[in-house]
């Protein structure tokens, strides 16, 4: 990339997904501004490191993910793996999809089904092994690689965790759903 | 071509677009002759949609955007380096 200033322009248009990611990490909105604020500083100053024609997204999420890891997780260095119970799978599409949906019309959508701080709700209460996984991938569109080498953690891995944390979301969301009284039974 | 069971199994790593050419294509073909298996497809489709949605829309607080454009200018924080 020819200087700083063009590296600092085409990064720019990433800062609204970065503060959506980072409120999605931090869970405050304080913390979520300093953490973007951070990350293009150090993005900034690192930017001799990023190898041009390779992905800015990605790189950008790096950072944000590994600042979000070393300054607001210093506190909890290991991760909780047993603190999600089993969930059958499948368990939201057959709560959903059947025909105890007791105010779903033909035209309601998934969309309109769940409002979106139930979502964020949802996410957001994920331990965090499994938050940052689910919140990359089904949020922001990573591969499974690319969130192996942000999270520094193997692949199977990444795919054990999306696939526990997409259960326990799935599990929270029809319980929101429920509460509304939107399932019957 | 994949049955009912090895479909779902499949189905996070095919949304996830992950699946090897081979492994996808049973999947796709299972799902061209199974409405039950696509049904549950399209649903976890949308549902993926929505939840990116949903949780990608946080307004950027006033002033954040200039917050950082102030680290691209100057000695932030005063260390005599750029940034």
């Amino acid at each position: 990339m020819a200087d700083r200033t063009e590296f600092a322009e085409q990064a720019m248009q990433f800062a609204p997904q970065l503060y959506s990611s980072a409120l999605r990490m931090t869970r405050n909105k304080s913390d979520a501004e300093d953490l973007v604020q951070e990350t293009y500083l150090r993005a900034y100053r690192g930017y001799g490191n990023f190898t041009e024609g390779t992905n800015l997204r990605a790189w950008l999420f790096r950072i944000l993910t590994n600042t979000y890891i070393n300054r607001y997780r210093a506190k909890q260095r290991r991760p909780q793996e047993t603190e999600l119970g089993e969930v059958e799978d499948l368990y939201l599409y057959k709560r959903i999809s059947g025909v105890d949906v007791a105010s779903r019309s033909a035209e309601d959508t998934l969309f309109d089904l769940f409002t979106d701080d139930e979502v964020k709700q949802a996410l957001e209460d994920l331990p965090e092994s499994f938050r940052l996984p689910v919140l990359l991938a089904d949020v922001e569109g990573f591969s499974y690689k690319e969130i192996a080498d942000m999270l520094e953690i193997p692949i199977g891995t990444v795919m054990s965790r999306l696939h526990r944390g997409r259960k326990a979301m799935h599990k929270a969301l029809v319980e929101f759903a429920s509460e509304r009284g939107l399932l019957s039974g | 071509m994949a049955d009912c069971a090895e479909t779902i199994r499949e189905l996070e790593a095919f949304l996830d677009s992950e699946l090897a050419p081979e492994v996808r294509a049973g999947i796709q073909a299972h799902l061209g002759g199974c409405n039950d298996c696509l049904q549950a497809f399209d649903f976890h489709a949308e549902l993926r949609t929505v939840i990116s949605e949903k949780c990608r829309n946080d307004e950027m607080p006033a002033g954040l955007m200039s917050r950082i454009e102030l680290c691209f200018n100057e000695d932030f924080d005063g260390d005599g380096d750029i940034g």
